[in-house]
């Protein structure tokens, strides 16, 4: 019948129109952030304020102990919090059946939930007051403690889309359990863990809270993991509460430092992990 | 490797006895939690024959098939009573290495399923885990031999180290036979191998079964009873979780000890 078909026409086009809408919609808010912030950061960006430390206001500087400090830090959490992480959510994926598993599951979930400001506090309490100061050390800790939940769900969720058929076909052939996760199911998994390790990558380097009361800033280059350790959130958080315009400009221009950093760790990762077959 | 022995029986040996049976199943019960699937099935399997399984679905034939290389286990809360013989020793015996009965029964699914990797790793898999080759010119010569068993070597030989995902269906499916034989298995299960597949692909996969024969102890599950009929020796029909009847395939589809089995052959059911 025409109308009929004239109906199911004019419902495509509208729900096609929607969904293309919103996805303008998500797109153009995110666009316009980037935008704004590439326009008001970019002024202020040179050679030396990438390498300079921070200086008085009306003097320069820059951020590059910030930078370093950054990079030493998810480093760090990425060292403490990936492997556990993944570990978990091969744990959970492949063998959690029981109520441990199911224990485990519901804690990671309330984990990713808990806000960062509570992980600062927490590892203020217990790395922070027996060591006596701030350091570096604590703050790769309480990045750490944000990725493990996230890295772990995302690798269990990942691990669980690998094709059951797939895990057959190599028991079938005489490999131990173990063997098939390292052999065929990470492989086959790999692309989507990376995929969620570099989301909770990008997750904690942008999270301040946590580190203001654990690696705390620091002026200097520093690279001792037992001192104060600057990183470019804390020092955006600083210069941004400034009443200095400078500093302002210079709070932009390390936010958009910032992105292009994760930018390119992001693309330098998936470059090497690709899918080489 | 295995000579295919002289002076080749005609097919069609119903009884069987013990001493030639490669796999011999005595009172086997199955069950998917309080479900029981299986009844009493006892059944011989010879050795360098293909036994097929045929009846309607849900009758119990492939969860049959995967008792014999236990891969019924990954299945959480099933359960299994009874024996299957593998040369005489109990496969499901306490203590014993289901890892390596895996290796000496292979098996070949319904979907195709190759590993994301080469072709040449899929194939050398199950060398490289059971370590059965010692240096890499034994690797890449088993690797060549299970591909030309398989029939799909001309196919691929130029093209060894590209992704197997790249194949077509039949082409898998004939990767996955050829990654089963690598290992150099005694048995070598089939469930549906060729459901998914072409006209075409299908008759190489039957080829195939026939020519592996001469190797082989193979047990096919299909529900293509004209497959059953062109490559098997022994047929065996399975409903509702017993075995009706096993009989040589020619009696099988020409003359049936039971009525049941006509029924189903006739196209009455099922």
């Amino acid at each position: 019948m025409p109308t009929m078909h004239a109906r199911r026409y004019a419902t495509n086009a509208v729900m096609t129109t929607l969904t293309a809408a919103c996805a303008f919609l998500a797109v153009a808010v995110l666009v316009s952030i980037l935008g704004y912030i590439a326009y008001r950061g970019i002024g202020a960006i040179s050679l030396q304020f990438l390498i300079e430390t921070p200086k008085p206001v009306g003097e320069g500087g820059g951020i590059g102990n910030a930078i370093l400090g950054t990079l030493i830090l998810l480093g760090m959490a990425c060292v403490v919090g990936m492997p556990f992480g993944i570990a978990t959510g091969i744990y959970l994926a492949e063998y959690g059946a029981g109520r441990f598993a199911s224990l485990v599951r519901f804690l990671t979930d309330t984990l990713t939930g808990i806000p960062s400001i509570l992980v600062g506090v927490f590892v203020y309490t217990i790395i922070v007051v027996p060591m006596k100061q701030f350091s570096a050390l604590a703050g790769g800790f309480a990045l750490a403690m944000i990725m493990i939940p996230i890295v772990a769900r995302t690798t269990e969720e990942m691990i669980r889309l690998v094709p059951a058929s797939l895990r057959e076909g190599a028991l079938a052939l005489g490999a131990p359990q173990w063997r098939v996760t390292t052999g065929v199911v990470l492989p086959a998994a790999a692309s989507g863990i990376v995929t969620g390790a570099m989301l909770a990558v990008a997750r904690v380097s942008g999270e301040t809270a946590p580190l203001l009361f654990t690696a705390f800033g620091s002026r200097f280059f520093n690279v001792y993991l037992d001192q104060p350790m600057a990183s470019l959130t804390v020092q955006i958080y600083n210069y941004a509460i400034s009443p200095y315009d400078e500093w302002h400009a210079q709070a932009w221009a390390a936010t958009l430092i910032l992105m292009t950093l994760i930018l390119v760790i992001n693309i330098t990762v998936r470059f090497f992990t690709r899918r080489k077959i | 490797m295995i000579e295919p022995r002289a002076g080749e029986q005609p097919a069609g040996q119903a009884r069987t006895t013990t001493a030639q049976a490669k796999v011999s199943v005595r009172d086997l019960n199955f069950f998917y939690g309080a479900t029981q699937a299986l009844f009493n099935i006892s059944l011989q399997i010879a050795e360098r024959r293909v036994m097929a399984f045929i009846g309607p679905s849900g009758c119990g034939k492939s969860t049959f098939l995967r008792t014999l290389n236990r891969m019924n286990d990954t299945i959480p809360g099933t359960r299994a009573t009874g024996e299957v013989l593998l040369d005489g020793e109990d496969t499901y015996a306490p203590g014993l290495n289901v890892v390596n009965l895996r290796r000496r029964v292979g098996m070949v699914f319904q979907k195709s399923n190759p590993f994301p990797k080469s072709i040449f790793d899929n194939v050398a898999y199950g060398l490289r885990i059971n370590r059965l080759t010692t240096n890499k010119t034994e690797l890449q010569d088993r690797v060549q031999q299970a591909l030309e068993d398989a029939a799909i070597w001309p196919e691929v030989k130029d093209r060894l180290k590209t992704s197997a995902l790249g194949l077509s269906g039949g082409q898998q499916q004939r990767l996955c036979i050829a990654r089963a034989l690598a290992v150099r298995p005694e048995v070598l299960l089939m469930d549906e191998p060729a459901s998914a597949l072409d006209p075409i692909a299908t008759q190489k996969i039957e080829e195939l079964i026939v020519e592996l024969k001469r190797q082989y102890t193979i047990v096919i599950v299909t529900h293509n009873m004209q497959q059953a009929a062109r490559v098997s020796d022994v047929t065996a029909f399975f409903w509702l979780g017993k075995l009706v009847e096993v009989n040589a395939t020619e009696k099988m589809f020409t003359n049936p000890n039971e009525k049941l089995t006509e029924d189903y052959i006739t196209g009455r059911f099922g």
